[in-house]
């Protein structure tokens, strides 16, 4: 899909009255489409084998492999399994978008390429980004990357293998795909299902074996329930997710955070008035003065 | 066997008449080639055998199968023929031999007072109630290995019975069943567990013993390291399905019939010390159980085999997956550094114009 300037003046158009007039995003980001699919990691079940991180790759075409294996997201590498350790304890741990509920890089996205779409799954447009890179700046967890070693650069994260798992012509769900590591993991560490579904899931795990799972003050806790907002991947360990590399994030997403800045600015079209008042009264002054030097 | 030989322009009996010289230096020559040492051991061996220089074999029978003899029956480089009757001279096996009562006995005996021989033992020894689970011509296992294997030359466990228990200490172990060093704690014994062992594992150390009267370097366990040295999955042929994610969940699916790696179904090849991986069984190709589409059970190791579930997941050894540094967590951004930040930058670039209209000023009054 490319963009014509008709378009683009439209998106520029609806910008502006969004930035107007807002439309209350926070409660449409309140919760998760109902139709919302993730993933759940459990930490403890993970072996490190990075199996997950090779059928990434091949499923999103990406080069690089098992036996030249990248050390971070990057540029080509939208999954990643790394290793926390120290004296006592060590866990494994993968990254990848956590497709949140409501997404600080949709939110900075000025011009739509990051969209939450069907299934809540976030997918980045090629032919709308202008490459600002304001996604990277905005996503709490540090997941898009931007390729900065190729002539025409792309925003690279993970998609939920959005082209694999969904059927673009009936807007369906494909009956069994998977997203490449969940394909791949022996170990069914990382599962794919319906967003409800995992969090059963997971609720069932702890309840099953409580002492596997670490939270504050030894209640296991699911990060992604409603971390920043909630996520539509959920994780499971049994360090603490800090040490894993989660940031902590209140209950409100940032997304929320910066519109609730933003909006409030302009809230009843005071910051616009107020400026151009200044600007006015700074110009009405000036004139006053070069007449009176006239005169 | 006899077509095999056939291929490889070999008699089908090396103990016909007919053997000459050359003949038997070249399947000495294979059988080195088999365990990946050079022909020129091959040569040695000839030679020792021609010299006399046979070394005598007791073969003792415990608490197991015969799988390790059966298997050892049926390797051709060299085929046991050759191996019995013109390498080693066997002494005493109670499977192979044609006598029975006093007169193997006396075979036992006679090879015991001279001395010098290697003592193989195949499976474990019961050691609950004195022993009494296991016992020939009257005497108990713990006695007949304590006497045989204490003046051996050398002594060879042979598989995992012998090894460390095998299936016999298999829990509960109601006999009390255990490997041969526990038996021999002051002899140096020469593990080769498996299910059933290698017979090239066992024909690599024999021969080296009686080619060149030293045996091969051992790790902590007692297990030679050219066979012991390294895990199934190091050089899995399955190796690079693992590598690339691709598993096969259940018998008879897709990857399954495609050959994909069987580590989902519990395959315990990362954690089980053999060298089935890169020698096969009895030369047939692919004659392991990894080969023929069986997640590997973990037969050589101890703790592994017979011991944990046949489809549990077997344990990684240490791989290289890069490290989470705190360094990677993004820094606490509070609205008061916001603000702090904002308002430097606000300064410098105050700061910047003012001094640029002072230089344009400058510049017009000295113009």
């Amino acid at each position: 899909m490319s963009m014509d300037r008709r378009t683009l003046l439209k998106g520029l158009a609806v910008a502006g009255a969004g930035a107007v007039a807002p439309v209350e995003a926070s409660e449409k980001y309140a919760e998760a489409p109902e139709d919302a699919v993730g993933m759940l990691y459990d930490a403890t079940r993970c072996i490190g084998c990075q199996a997950c991180v090779t059928a990434c790759k091949t499923a999103n075409n990406l080069p690089g492999n098992r036996y030249n294996p990248p050390e971070d997201l990057s540029g080509d590498t939208k999954n990643i399994i790394r290793l926390y350790e120290d004296a006592d304890e060590s866990s494994y741990m993968k990254s990848q978008c956590m497709q949140c509920i409501d997404p600080g890089c949709a939110n900075a996205c000025m011009i739509g390429a990051f969209k939450k779409r069907e299934y809540g799954i976030i997918t980045w447009d090629p032919d709308r980004c202008i490459g600002c890179r304001y996604c990277q700046v905005a996503c709490p967890y540090n997941i898009p990357k931007f390729q900065w070693d190729t002539g025409v650069p792309l925003i690279v994260k993970c998609e939920l293998c959005n082209h694999i798992i969904h059927d673009p012509d009936t807007g369906t769900l494909r009956e069994g795909a998977l997203p490449g590591c969940c394909q791949a993991c022996p170990k069914e560490a990382v599962i794919f299902g319906k967003y409800t579904d995992l969090i059963e899931d997971a609720k069932q795990r702890i309840a099953e074996r409580p002492e596997n799972y670490w939270g504050p003050d030894g209640e296991p806790k699911i990060f992604g329930l409603t971390d920043g907002g909630g996520t539509q991947v959920l994780y499971l360990a049994d360090l603490n997710f800090e040490k894993l590399g989660l940031p902590t994030l209140g209950d409100e997403g940032t997304a929320k955070q910066a519109r609730e800045i933003q909006h409030g600015i302009y809230r009843g079209f005071i910051a616009p008035v107020a400026l151009y008042g200044v600007l006015g009264l700074v110009m009405w002054r000036n004139n006053r003065a070069a007449k009176k030097e006239e005169g | 066997m006899g077509r095999r030989d056939e291929w490889l322009d070999l008699p089908a009996d090396l103990t016909d008449d007919g053997v000459d010289r050359r003949d038997f230096v070249k399947v000495c020559m294979l059988a080195a080639a088999a365990l990946g040492l050079p022909a020129a051991t091959g040569v040695k061996w000839a030679e020792a055998a021609e010299s006399g220089l046979k070394p005598s074999v007791i073969w003792l029978h415990f608490q197991e199968c015969t799988g390790c003899t059966e298997s050892l029956l049926r390797t051709s480089h060299p085929g046991l023929g050759t191996l019995i009757l013109d390498m080693i001279s066997l002494d005493y096996h109670e499977t192979l031999f044609a006598a029975a009562g006093h007169q193997i006995e006396k075979c036992l005996h006679d090879a015991v007072e001279a001395g010098g021989y290697i003592c193989v033992v195949e499976g474990a020894i019961p050691t609950k109630e004195d022993g009494i689970y296991c016992q020939i011509a009257g005497r108990t296992a713990i006695d007949i290995l304590q006497d045989v294997g204490g003046k051996a030359a050398a002594v060879i466990a042979i598989g995992s019975c012998a090894s460390w228990g095998g299936i016999p200490s298999a829990d509960p172990n109601p006999t009390g069943a255990v490997g041969a060093q526990e038996i021999l704690p002051d002899k140096t014994v020469i593990n080769l567990p498996g299910c059933p062992s290698n017979p090239y594992n066992f024909l690599g150390v024999v021969l080296q013993f009686a080619t060149m009267g030293t045996l091969p370097a051992l790790d902590d366990e007692g297990r030679p390291l050219f066979a012991y040295g390294r895990t199934i999955h190091e050089h899995c042929p399955r190796r690079a399905h693992f590598d690339a994610g691709r598993f096969a969940r259940q018998f008879g699916d897709e990857g399954h019939n495609l050959g994909y790696c069987l580590f989902a179904m519990g395959c315990k090849g990362p954690e089980t010390y053999a060298n089935c991986s890169t020698l096969h069984f009895n030369e047939v190709p692919d004659a392991w159980p990894i080969g023929i589409g069986a997640p590997c059970f973990g037969c050589t190791t101890k703790g592994v085999g017979f011991t944990k579930p046949l489809f549990q997941e077997a344990a990684l050894p240490p791989n290289y997956v890069p490290p989470i540094h705190p360094s990677d967590q993004r820094g606490p951004i509070t609205p008061g550094w916001a603000g702090v930040v904002g308002l430097a930058t606000g300064a410098a670039v105050g700061g910047a114009l003012m001094a640029s209209k002072k230089l344009g000023e400058g510049e017009t009054e000295g113009s």
